[in-house]
Parts: structure tokens; C-alpha cells; sequence
């Protein structure tokens, strides 16, 4: 495989730096009516700020030439483990931008709104299928913020049942998302880390001892990390559930089940979606993003408000009045335009196609496990689902070369590294999740380009080390960044 | 130097002569170039086992366990500019923090340099 070059790739000093003195974006003609400055003397600068002075050609051109620095699942492969970077088509954009959605405000009477406030019902409902679940939340904006939510009621639920005082431990297995033992604390309970067997799966044995009175919940991901489906799942929830323990399951690896597995059909009490991974939206830049809650009848209770109601008439409205409701997770509805794109996606796919895209995630990711594990060392011998995660083990052994060195490298050939050092079970983790959206050629290239750079790790593996070459910057010194940091640029005067 | 400290399983040692504790070798290899060190506040009573701080490097977020029960002492104030002193010298300038051990009993239940070097082999494994 070649290396990619970009021929319009330059350097491009910072934006305060090109700044000239009194050069301006727009020139207004004089105002024609008095000045007034009516500010008191206290309230006024006495400086100018520090803002960069240019022309709007030169502003144009400065971040058109960064944009050319960037690597987006438009330009090549992104197999980011966890993160599910598939391809977002289109038509999501041009729908998310219909002006009569775009141009409402959250704060309109509610029958001004009744299509904006179908939508969403709708999409309640399609969650609730694919899910199981008997209601769903629309507002949490994240994945984070839908742990917090589900945890706030399971909490509510204890509370409720008067056994908030003893019930304060939370399971979590080392398998999961990091973010799951950040949200338990955060609701004021404790986490309990759980072993997973020597074939990565949750074992209803080490559970066992933490089934007691004092059990709240157990937090699974699942699939998880390592991209194995928990099969042991719906014995355990039956065990929690006997001791008096809520389910919550992280649902950012959905994609691997999607219309196949209905998590509340396996005991799952309540559950996150990651809209912005499953339903497809560009979150690349780290946002924003969707992370609606289900929940089984029992937690309906609960649910943040306003929860969408139908009434007789046919009309939609906000139903505030739940006295058991932990309250507002976000303001007003949630990121709309997330929900738009999902509804989008979800619709145009249908049942079967949903199930469809799950089915060619989980063939593209054990097709790149079966290529690749003939090349890098696969610590878990357990077929996976969505997502694979390799170790650079024996690589780092035999050549000095580590993960952090081969995904430097993959982007010297256009392609974006995967997940790495993630998760911390496996030593070295080197994490793919190809998606759905990924063709045979694509995922034949990437294999190819792999395999190019463990034998450049053996035969020049300096080549590696000190990679990326072509890239608008080399290797950072990410040590010397983190121990001095420069947080602001600062006029130097 | 370090043939009389003792040694975790999470890695951390300690030397029953100046009451030091610190992370080994082995634990750093593991955790690359330290960027930040959390420590505990002095006069504070750990439990063996309870977390006592954190490290921070450009991988990862790794915490320290004490390796006996008792009172910090003293922490290793140099370690606030210069987290690097446990990259280059783990067994010494980058010790953590001293602790007055509650329960000498304590001590058996930690391996010897021997034991732990066994331990690490097998860990790489």
C-alpha cells in the first residue's frame, strides 16, 4: 500500500500570529448618528482585547488550510474502537436542516410545535421496539449524561422503596466503558469492580458474593470492551433481580445487537443509547451527541420530565406533572438535531435494515479479526462481535515497536488510528471497530497497510517509531506537553 | 538498596527502615512518562489496601494502594514539578510518601524482593 501525501498541505502559524494591527474583516461606512457612551467609566475597557486583526480572505484561508490537517470518516477509514465512527449519510444533514425544524424555539406553545413533538414521539416508540423498553427519554445529551440519568432512577426507585441507606453498591465489570464507575460515584454509590472470566465473558459465579442487601445495580456493557456479547447476561440479571438489584446496561455498543437482541427481553431493567453512534451522527469533534434512556415499566415512574403524551384528540403534549420524576437532565428537549438524524436513519432503514447493519458490522469486524490475527497477537480467544482488540505484546518483545507507534504510523496511509491503550485489560490494546459502512476493499486496504507496517516494525523499525511522516506535524512530545502546559496563547508584549 | 523493602501485588514497595513508600520499576515500565502525582494530605490515617493517591501519566490514570495500614508522615513535595523523578529514579527520589505503620504484622504479608521479582515474571507472561 502507498503512503498518502496531501499536495495543498502547508504550515500554518497560529491565528494571533498573522494578526496585523487595525486590519479589519469589514469596513462600515461612518455612523451618521451621534455616539452615545452612556457606560459608566468602571464598566469600560481601558485596553483593547487581544483579539487577532485580519482581512476575511485571510480568515477563510487560514482555517480552510487547518481543515486540510484533518482526517474525517468523509476521507478514509476510521476504525475507532468503541466509538463506532460509521458513515453518516446525507440525507440525516438535509433533513436536520429542514428550516421548520431549525428555525422553532424550544420555548413556543406547544401547538406550534406538534410536528417537532411528533417526531419525537415517534422516535420514542422506535426506541422502544428495537429496545424493548416501555418508555424511553429523549433529553440526556450523552452517553455520560444517560448513565447518570438511569442511575438516578434505579436510585429513586431504592429511595422509593425506602433502602437507600444499605443499598449502595454498584458491580461494574472490568470489561465496561470507563465512564460507568465516574457516573455510579457521582449518584452517591460505590462501585464494585467485577473480574471477567478467562474468556472475557461476566461469570454468574463472581457475582455471587455480592448479592446481598446492600446490592443496587449492576452495570454491564455489552457488548463489552473486548467486544464480546455477555452470554451469561440473562442468568445474571435474573440473580440481581432476586437480590433486590437493578440492571442498568450500557448500550454504546448497540450496534452489535440492533434489531436482534432486545436488551429488556434479557433482564435489563434500564439502558443508554448512544444515538450519536448507532443512529448516526458526526461526532468526531466530540459532539453534540444523544443519550436517550429506556426503562422497563416498573422505573417508568421516574423518567425525567416532560415525557411526550398523545391525547385523545391526536394532539402531542409535554406532561410535566410526575410527581416521582427525578427532574430535568437538560434543558428543554435534548440535542434535537441528533434526534432528527436518528429518526432519519432509523426510518429509512426499517426493521430489517436495522437488523441488516448490524449483521455487516458484526461480518466487517470478524472478518478484520479472522486477517488480522494471522499478523497481531489476539489476547482473547472468544469470537467477538462489532469490535476487536489486539496487543502489542509480542510485537513490543521482538521489535521495541508499540501500539502507540503502529497508529502513529496508519496515518502516514489516510487512515485514522484505532482505539489504543483501551481496553485496560489488554495490555497495549489496539482496538478495531470497522462498522458496517466499511466495504471488502476498504477493509482488504486496511489489513494490507497493517501487515506493511509490522514488517517495516522488524525490518526498520525506526521508520515506525517515528512516525507520522507525512502529516501537517510530526510525533508530539505529549510528555513534554503534559508536564509544561500552555493552555493560552499570551500576547507578547 | 531496595534488597530490604517489601513489595504488593499492585506494585507499590515500602521500606520498613525509613517507613517510604513509592511504586517499583516494573509498575513505571507499565505506566510511561508520569505527568501528575496525586498524593494524600499528611497527618491522614490509610488503611492497607485503600487508595492512597494517583498517578497520572500520557496513558493512563493508575492509583496508588497502601501497602500498610498507618499515618502519612511526610509526602514528597518535589514530585509536584517534578513528576519525572519517578521515571528516572522509582526507588528512591520518586518515593511517594512516608507513613507511620500501625501494625508491624502487617509487613509478613508482603513479598521480599525475591518473591516479588518471581511475581513480575510471571506478570509478563
Amino acid at each position: 500500500m502507498s503512503e498518502i501525501k496531501s499536495g495543498m498541505l502547508r504550515k500554518e502559524p497560529l491565528i494571533f500570529e498573522k494578526s496585523q494591527p487595525g486590519r479589519e474583516g469589514f469596513s462600515l461606512p461612518p455612523a451618521e448618528v451621534p455616539r452615545l457612551d452612556k457606560l459608566p467609566d468602571s464598566y469600560l475597557r481601558k485596553e483593547q482585547p487581544t483579539l487577532p486583526a485580519l482581512s476575511e480572505v485571510e480568515v477563510i484561508r487560514h482555517y480552510t488550510r487547518l481543515s486540510h490537517w484533518n482526517h474525517c470518516i468523509e476521507l478514509g477509514t476510521y476504525p475507532l474502537g468503541s466509538c463506532t465512527m460509521k458513515y453518516n449519510p446525507k440525507i440525516n444533514e438535509k433533513i436536520a436542516e429542514i428550516r421548520g425544524l431549525t428555525s422553532l424555539h424550544p420555548a413556543q406553545s406547544q401547538d406550534d410545535i406538534q410536528g417537532a413533538l411528533e417526531l419525537m414521539y415517534i422516535l420514542e416508540k422506535e426506541l422502544c421496539t428495537l429496545s424493548g423498553f416501555s418508555r424511553v427519554t429523549l433529553q440526556p445529551s450523552a452517553g455520560a449524561n444517560g448513565e447518570f440519568t438511569g442511575l438516578s432512577i434505579i436510585q429513586k426507585a431504592i429511595n422509593e422503596k425506602g433502602e437507600a441507606q444499605n443499598r449502595k453498591k454498584v458491580l461494574i465489570p472490568d470489561s465496561a466503558h470507563g465512564t460507568n464507575p465516574a457516573s455510579v460515584v457521582l449518584n452517591g454509590f460505590k462501585p464494585v469492580e467485577i473480574k471477567s472470566g478467562p474468556d472475557g465473558y461476566l461469570e454468574l459465579e463472581s457475582i455471587k458474593p455480592h448479592l446481598d442487601s446492600q446490592l443496587a445495580a449492576i452495570m454491564v456493557t455489552n457488548p463489552n470492551t473486548l467486544g464480546i456479547y455477555e452470554r451469561n447476561l440473562r442468568e445474571i440479571s435474573k440473580a440481581v433481580h432476586k437480590a433486590g438489584g437493578y440492571v442498568y446496561m450500557d448500550g454504546a455498543n448497540f450496534n452489535a445487537i440492533m434489531g436482534v437482541v432486545k436488551p429488556a427481553d434479557i433482564g435489563v431493567d434500564t439502558m443508554h443509547f448512544n444515538l450519536h453512534k448507532t443512529f448516526s451522527t458526526p461526532h468526531g469533534g466530540g459532539g453534540p451527541g444523544a443519550g436517550p434512556v429506556g426503562v422497563v415499566k416498573a422505573l417508568e415512574p421516574y423518567l425525567p420530565v416532560p415525557v411526550i403524551e398523545k391525547n385523545e384528540q391526536g394532539n402531542y403534549f409535554l406532561d410535566i406533572y410526575r410527581p416521582l420524576s427525578i427532574g430535568k437532565v437538560h434543558p428543554f428537549f435534548g440535542n434535537y438535531a441528533v434526534l432528527v438524524r436518528a429518526l432519519v436513519y432509523i426510518l429509512e432503514n426499517g426493521s430489517r435494515g436495522l437488523a441488516e447493519v448490524t449483521k455487516r458490522a458484526v461480518l466487517n469486524a470478524r472478518y478484520l479479526r479472522a486477517r488480522l490475527s494471522k499478523i497481531l497477537d489476539i489476547p482473547y480467544k472468544t469470537n467477538t462481535l462489532h469490535e476487536a482488540v489486539f496487543s502489542d505484546r509480542k510485537l513490543k518483545k521482538e521489535t521495541g515497536v508499540t501500539t502507540m507507534d503502529v497508529a502513529k504510523r496508519l496515518l502516514d496511509f489516510g487512515v485514522h488510528p484505532p482505539t489504543v491503550y483501551f481496553p485496560l485489560i489488554v495490555s497495549g490494546a489496539f482496538m478495531v471497530e470497522p462498522t458496517e459502512t466499511e466495504s471488502l476493499q476498504d477493509l482488504d486496504a486496511f489489513v494490507d497497510i497493517v501487515s506493511q507496517i509490522i514488517s517495516e516494525a522488524k525490518s526498520d523499525p525506526d521508520k515506525v517509531k517515528t512516525a507520522p511522516h507525512n502529516t501537517g506535524v510530526g510525533r508530539l512530545d505529549e510528555t513534554y506537553a503534559a508536564r509544561s502546559k500552555i493552555l493560552r496563547w499570551k500576547n507578547k508584549k | 538498596m531496595q534488597k530490604n523493602y517489601i513489595f504488593t501485588k499492585s506494585h507499590e514497595w515500602f521500606d520498613p527502615q525509613t517507613n517510604k513508600v513509592g511504586i517499583t520499576a516494573f509498575a513505571i515500565e507499565h505506566i510511561g512518562d508520569v505527568v501528575e502525582v496525586e498524593l494524600p494530605e499528611e497527618d491522614e490515617e490509610i488503611d492497607k489496601g485503600d487508595e492512597a493517591g494517583t498517578i497520572e501519566s500520557v496513558k493512563t490514570a493508575s492509583e496508588i494502594f497502601c501497602p500498610v495500614s498507618g499515618t502519612i508522615v511526610e509526602i514528597n513535595e518535589e514530585l509536584e514539578d517534578s513528576p519525572e523523578l519517578l521515571n528516572e529514579s522509582p526507588f528512591d527520589k520518586g518515593w511517594l510518601f512516608k507513613i507511620e505503620p500501625s501494625d508491624a504484622g502487617e509487613f509478613s504479608e508482603l513479598m521480599n524482593i525475591d518473591e516479588y521479582s518471581k511475581f513480575c515474571a510471571e506478570e509478563e507472561d
